[in-house]
């Protein structure tokens, strides 16, 4: 830990990226990127490259994980082992474990599972590349490539993180931020239902901070929303434009 | 998982529960009957057996000398594992640990980890080299609900339990000497846990209050009420001012167990 910066937070109340305590990084979003997929997507969140794809509902597998009144959705949060400073074992560690569940139960709440019973629905996230805040930018992928498959959903899911950096409450950590800073909060949203699906917290806070990093956070996810139903509605805008296209040929 | 709860008495608790009253005669936000006791295993280190109503929960805490992590060459190290034993459900299975299992060890792990409550630079023998490992295994013994709080209690009251050995260096050589040191201490986070039914929110629920609720929310709070940790887990949501309500529960939750715990 030698290498800290001796401030997060310089004086003119920017963060070492440059950005102001509320801004979020740049964020790309593409629909539709794995071609064998029912339904895939790919984000950029700052330096965080993931991708998401959904297989399913498809037969059960094993078989005995068969629910009689609703589809079976599974989820695996895996990293890269090239996507972090120091080579990653591929093996799934007991982060990768505890956050599989609990991006599982972010995105559960949105899908109509009771229309799909004794199958499987198969979300599949790999982190390309990791930059603080990768259970969000997981969870915001993940929720598109499960509308681009077709499944039946209340609502999407989106999520971003805030946190305490220095004596600032900040929005959308990114790594440094995450390890050096005093509180991380990522929470994930439904935005039509104003609903929380995901809320994890480490590090120490006030209850009134605590308060304000939510509501920060919230924010975070509504911007982000935004462009969640731009990138959806750009890969029907193309898809329709190509059928348009074979038509005229 | 198949229900174990019947769906007749699902719907019983949910209507109970939406009239704030509970299957067991508590209010919503009222714990159930605990039991701690300390020092139950002679051979660890640390010991300590937790019942919250049926649920029974023991922590052994091993000491051992091993490696600090590179980025941390002036600190202990210390890591939790919980065990959900075939012993204590029907529905627990032997084998490696699930999702289950390892999400309650890392909530668990959060919470004393977050609330810095090892003063894990105490625990250093050689810096970068040699340093002692606090090992903190949950073993679940029976399941009658709201493993979280009753694993946190446990493992927190048996690292006050907890004896380290003392030792002197010869020669460059670490050698145990007789007598014993206690494990420094510096805070003494609690862990609460709310269970979303219905719209309601309820303290410490039972294994069949668990079958119905659509969601939980854990929160560890430190010795000067900050929040130190949280998790929400299971497959439904929570509004953001039911959120806020929890934290509160929490709060008045976590400051009455201390007053009864004199922490």
């Amino acid at each position: 830990m030698n290498d800290k910066p001796e401030k997060l937070i310089d004086k003119k109340g920017l963060r070492l990226d440059g950005r102001k305590p509320d801004e979020l990084r740049q964020v790309k979003l593409e629909v539709g990127v794995i071609p064998n997929a029912d339904g895939s997507a790919y984000v950029e969140h700052g330096k965080n490259k993931i991708l998401a794809a959904v297989y399913g509902p498809r037969e059960v597998h094993p078989k005995h994980l068969s629910l009689q009144d609703r589809t079976f959705l599974k989820c695996r949060y895996h990293m890269a082992p090239f996507s972090v400073q120091e080579r990653k074992s591929p093996a799934p560690s007991r982060r990768e474990i505890e956050l599989s569940k609990v991006i599982k139960e972010s995105l559960e709440p949105a899908v109509f599972t009771e229309y799909y019973p004794r199958t499987m629905v198969d979300v599949f996230i790999e982190v390309l590349q990791a930059d603080g805040g990768t259970r969000c930018a997981s969870i915001t992928a993940a929720a598109l490539a499960l509308a681009d498959s077709g499944i039946p959903m209340r609502d999407l899911v989106v999520a971003c993180a805030a946190g305490k950096v220095d004596d600032t409450i900040v929005l959308d950590l990114m790594d440094t931020e995450d390890k050096m800073g005093a509180a991380d909060v990522p929470v994930a949203l439904m935005p039509n239902l104003n609903a929380i699906t995901l809320l994890q917290m480490d590090g120490i806070l006030t209850h009134e901070e605590f308060e304000s990093a939510v509501n920060l956070a919230l924010e975070g996810c509504k911007k982000i929303y935004a462009m969640q139903k731009e990138a959806l509605k750009t890969k029907y805008v193309n898809v329709s434009e190509e059928i348009k296209e074979e038509a005229e040929e | 998982m198949a229900s174990i709860v019947t769906r007749v008495k699902q719907k019983q608790i949910a209507q109970l529960i939406d009239e704030e009253k509970r299957l067991d005669g508590r209010d919503l936000t009222d714990y159930r009957e605990m039991k701690i006791e300390q020092g139950i295993i002679e051979k660890a280190e640390g010991s300590a057996r937790v019942l919250l109503g049926k649920t029974e929960v023991v922590v052994g805490i091993k000491i051992e000398m091993g490696e600090p992590f590179p980025d941390t060459p002036n600190e202990g190290v210390m890591t939790v594992n919980a065990e959900l034993t075939p012993i204590a459900s029907p529905a627990f299975e032997a084998g490696p640990p699930n999702e289950e299992s390892i999400e309650l060890a890392r909530i668990v792990d959060r919470g004393i980890r977050e609330s810095k409550c090892i003063d894990t630079a105490k625990l250093v023998i050689e810096p970068g080299k040699k340093v002692f490992v606090v090992f903190v295994d949950v073993y679940v013994l029976n399941h009658d609900g709201n493993l979280i709080d009753a694993s946190a209690l446990a493992a927190m009251t048996a690292l006050l339990n907890t004896k380290m050995s003392n030792y002197e260096i010869k020669e460059g050589e670490v050698k145990i000497k007789p007598g014993y040191e206690q494990l420094p201490i510096r805070k003494h986070p609690i862990t609460i846990t709310t269970a979303k039914i219905g719209n309601k929110l309820v303290v410490d629920p039972i294994f069949e209050e668990e079958q119905v609720m659509d969601a939980r929310i854990s929160f560890a709070i430190d010795d000067d009420e900050n929040i130190c940790a949280i998790q929400k887990g299971g497959s439904g949501y929570f509004e953001p001012q039911q959120v806020v309500e929890a934290a509160k529960i929490a709060k008045n939750k976590a400051k009455e167990l201390r007053k009864k715990l004199n922490w």
